[in-house]
């Protein structure tokens, strides 16, 4: 057995592991810490796949800034504490979901092992297109365009959260 | 990498004209929304002049991701003016609930933006930023109000559920990278039409997540479920734009999507996935038009017509052809005057009588509002599609598209559904015209409302009789 | 050094992944979790880009990645700011107490 076979079923089993305990844990916090590890998993599996820019930035993007903020959102409105009685599970929402997560995946397992795509190799270039310097490179040339729409988008979005999330409205402003 | 600098005017100039100068604007001048609003209708009519200057600019931009010209351009236009026509309505109405703030025009540009990038964009990643700035402008707006709990819980049902759809989107989009080997919607079509998709499985499973996830964002069925709540508790002057212009820039998008993953005449399983979207059309227009009988207030019912209206639409999709994309084209333009006109009007019967979307409130309005009694009875003609109005026209193309492919039945069905429609449109009428009033009521000037209805009346009118006007321009592309 | 995993086991791993953020979705009633659910999902998509990229040694893929993580941060302020306005409102992030939601 070679180290990246190893690697890569730690990092899967650590990765669905997390993900269930995200999806199934009553306290949102321990749902988010789940969370927390399953990014660092995946970061994980990135690494697996030569893919060393985008497994730092998956760190330090989800798990170093998106996730505080959730975090800190479920401690400002005390979610761990009072509340997490509150939900209660649903039968009818449990078999839904199970039943589609079933169907889902007999369909994908009908589907790839009667189509298997083959490719056993990363890429030749694969360690060369995943270092930071290359990925620099394509998103200054050829993705520039959305590159700059995406300003755009983060102007839009804070603009929202300021005025959904502010006190009051300004009267007579 | 080539930029074709005078094609991409419009995009570079909202793009300055909102994030670069916009801000600084907002930043300095407090308490004026006046100046704020002017700013921002004139940076959608500088635009949309840049758009019409630009048009003959035909090709590609930055690298191959965006398409410039012809069709890209007059969507500009359509966007830009559907966002100045929902500016002037909203001032009034936003005025009325004391929630008029600047960023509310700031985020209706951005919406805007978020258009034009879909109708341009000629790579997924573009595609997926447009979507994106959209969505999560239009999140906002609908939680706009944010001391009314319908408007709050109209934008968490909107978001919870559009980012889910986001999701199933992106998701296709990995599995048509994955089974073509491109983002690049030129690349795409060449894989799929020689055949030399590297995965032809991913790329089907691709297009069906994909078919999904934007079937959501033109709120067709199965993922109808979302827009009459989130219409209903949406502000209507929010619901007007983001029925009209968010569903027009979503067809927008699947047309240029769809003629590259499914392209006419490949046959085999490219014909199975036409056939689904056909039943889909189907389904949608049956389940729009039937829901929308048994409601009683005026905005679910629209809410649900436009649902039926996005069935309408798909079938150009399900014909491939240009003839049902340039069908596409008109009925999106017709549509948008129509169904933007009758919520203005809703809104500002609600501004006028309190919660005013109730049909009941709608009996003798002819006598009290001639004029607009008129003007809504002739959008209620135009979105049933009787003639001579837009719609009519607008329909006839639509049909006579998915006939030439030889979808037949759907038409069939279509034209089922629409007789239907006509019930409750004319019921709308009947009670305008034919019932009095139960009490006096207090009348409110339209404000710069009424400059909103009059040009959609207008517009209809003018597409009804004369829609060379539009033809023409689609036959240049 | 080139390893001897199949592209399919990342397929595998990823579609695993994404129902799980579905099935997350669908079965839970907090908004907040019901949100981490979406970023599940989203996550799980970004582990098949790499993966193609990887295999395919074209970059788009992993471009790809950087907006979809830019779009989940976008998304995380302003629908966490939407909760928050909810529960400012209405004291719940419970879907099953917000009466649009009963679907």
């Amino acid at each position: 057995m070679e180290v990246q076979v190893i690697l890569f079923a730690i990092f899967a089993v650590g990765a669905i592991g997390s993900a269930i305990v995200t999806v199934t844990r009553k306290n949102p916090v321990a749902s988010a810490m789940a969370l927390v590890g399953h990014f660092f998993m995946l970061s994980g599996l990135y690494l697996t796949l030569e893919a060393q820019f985008v497994a730092a930035v998956q760190v330090l993007v989800y798990a170093g800034a998106i996730m505080v903020l959730v975090v800190f959102v479920i401690m400002l409105l005390n979610l761990g504490t009072e509340q997490q009685l509150a939900e209660r599970s649903s039968y009818l929402r449990g078999t839904l979901g199970t039943l589609f997560a079933a169907l889902f995946v007999i369909l994908l397992a009908l589907a790839i092992t009667s189509n298997p795509s083959g490719a056993n190799q990363l890429s030749s270039k694969a360690v060369e297109i995943g270092t930071t310097e290359s990925i620099g490179q394509s998103l200054f040339t050829q993705y520039l365009f959305p590159f700059e729409a995406v300003s755009l988008l983060l102007l839009a979005a804070l603009i929202g959260a300021v005025i959904l999330a502010k006190r009051h409205v300004q009267e007579g402003a | 990498m080539n930029i074709d600098f005078f094609g991409s005017l419009p995009l570079v100039a909202i793009w300055l004209a909102l994030g670069a100068i916009g801000i600084v604007i907002q930043a300095f001048v407090r308490n004026n929304t006046k100046l704020v609003f002017g700013y921002y209708v004139g940076t959608l009519a500088l635009t949309a002049f840049l758009a019409i200057l630009s048009s003959g600019a035909k090709g590609s931009s930055f690298g191959g991701m965006i398409v410039l010209g012809g069709y890209a351009a007059y969507f500009d236009v359509l966007f830009c003016g559907a966002g100045i026509l929902a500016m002037l309505a909203a001032r009034p109405y936003l005025d009325r609930l004391n929630a008029e703030l600047d960023e509310f025009y700031t985020l209706m540009v951005s919406a805007v933006a978020g258009m034009m990038l879909m109708a341009h964009a000629s790579n997924l990643v573009v595609l997926f930023v447009g979507v994106e700035l959209m969505s999560i402008s239009f999140y906002v707006m609908a939680g706009f109000l944010r001391t009314d709990i319908k408007s709050v819980e109209s934008a968490l049902k909107y978001f919870l559920l559009g980012a889910f759809a986001t999701g199933f989107l992106v998701y296709g989009m990995a599995m048509l990278y994955g089974g073509t080997g491109s983002l690049d919607y030129v690349e795409i079509g060449k894989a799929v039409s020689n055949g030399t998709a590297t995965y032809p499985m991913f790329l089907a499973i691709g297009t069906v997540l994909m078919a999904a996830g934007l079937s959501f964002k033109v709120a067709a069925f199965p993922f109808h479920q979302w827009a009459p709540d989130v219409y209903d508790g949406a502000p209507t002057v929010v619901t007007a734009f983001m029925s009209t212009a968010g569903k027009a820039a979503a067809f927008s998008a699947f047309n240029p999507v769809f003629a590259a993953i499914m392209p006419d005449g490949v046959g085999g399983i490219t014909d199975t996935m036409r056939l689904a979207l056909a039943v889909m059309a189907a389904v949608t227009m049956l389940v729009g038009n039937i829901t929308a009988i048994a409601q009683t207030s005026v905005k679910r019912m629209l809410a649900f017509s436009s649902v039926a209206h996005a069935g309408y639409l798909m079938m150009g999709i399900v014909a491939g052809t240009a003839y049902g994309h340039s069908a596409i084209v008109f009925y999106l333009t017709a549509y948008m005057f129509m169904q933007m006109g009758s919520f203005v009007i809703v809104g500002y019967l609600e501004r006028e009588q309190g919660d005013g979307s109730d049909i009941e409130n709608y009996s003798g309005l002819s006598k009290q509002h001639p004029m607009l009694a008129a003007m809504m009875a002739m959008f209620m003609f135009s979105l049933a599609g009787i003639p001579p109005f837009a719609g009519f026209f607008g329909k006839y193309m639509l049909f006579y598209a998915a006939i030439q492919s030889g979808y037949t039945w759907l038409t069939i069905v279509a034209v089922a559904s629409s007789v239907i429609s006509v019930y409750f449109y004319l019921g709308l009428i009947v009670k305008m015209y034919f019932t009095d009033a139960p009490g006096k009521k207090t009348t409110f000037a339209t404000g710069t409302a009424g400059f909103t209805i009059a040009i959609c009346s207008v517009a209809i009118l003018l597409l009804g009789i004369f829609p060379w006007l539009l033809t023409n321009i689609i036959s240049t592309w | 050094m080139p390893t001897s995993i199949p592209l399919d086991y990342y397929l595998i791993l990823s579609a695993v992944l994404f129902v799980t953020g579905v099935v997350g979705v669908i079965t839970r009633r907090n908004a907040i979790v019901i949100f981490m659910s979406i970023e599940l999902m989203l996550n799980a998509v970004n582990l098949s880009m790499v993966a193609f990229s990887a295999y395919s040694g074209d970059i788009a893929g992993q471009m790809f990645v950087f907006f979809i993580m830019a779009v989940a941060a976008a998304e995380a302020a302003v629908g966490l700011a939407i909760v928050l306005s909810l529960f400012r409102n209405k004291q719940t992030v419970y879907v099953d107490e917000v009466n649009l939601m009963k679907w």
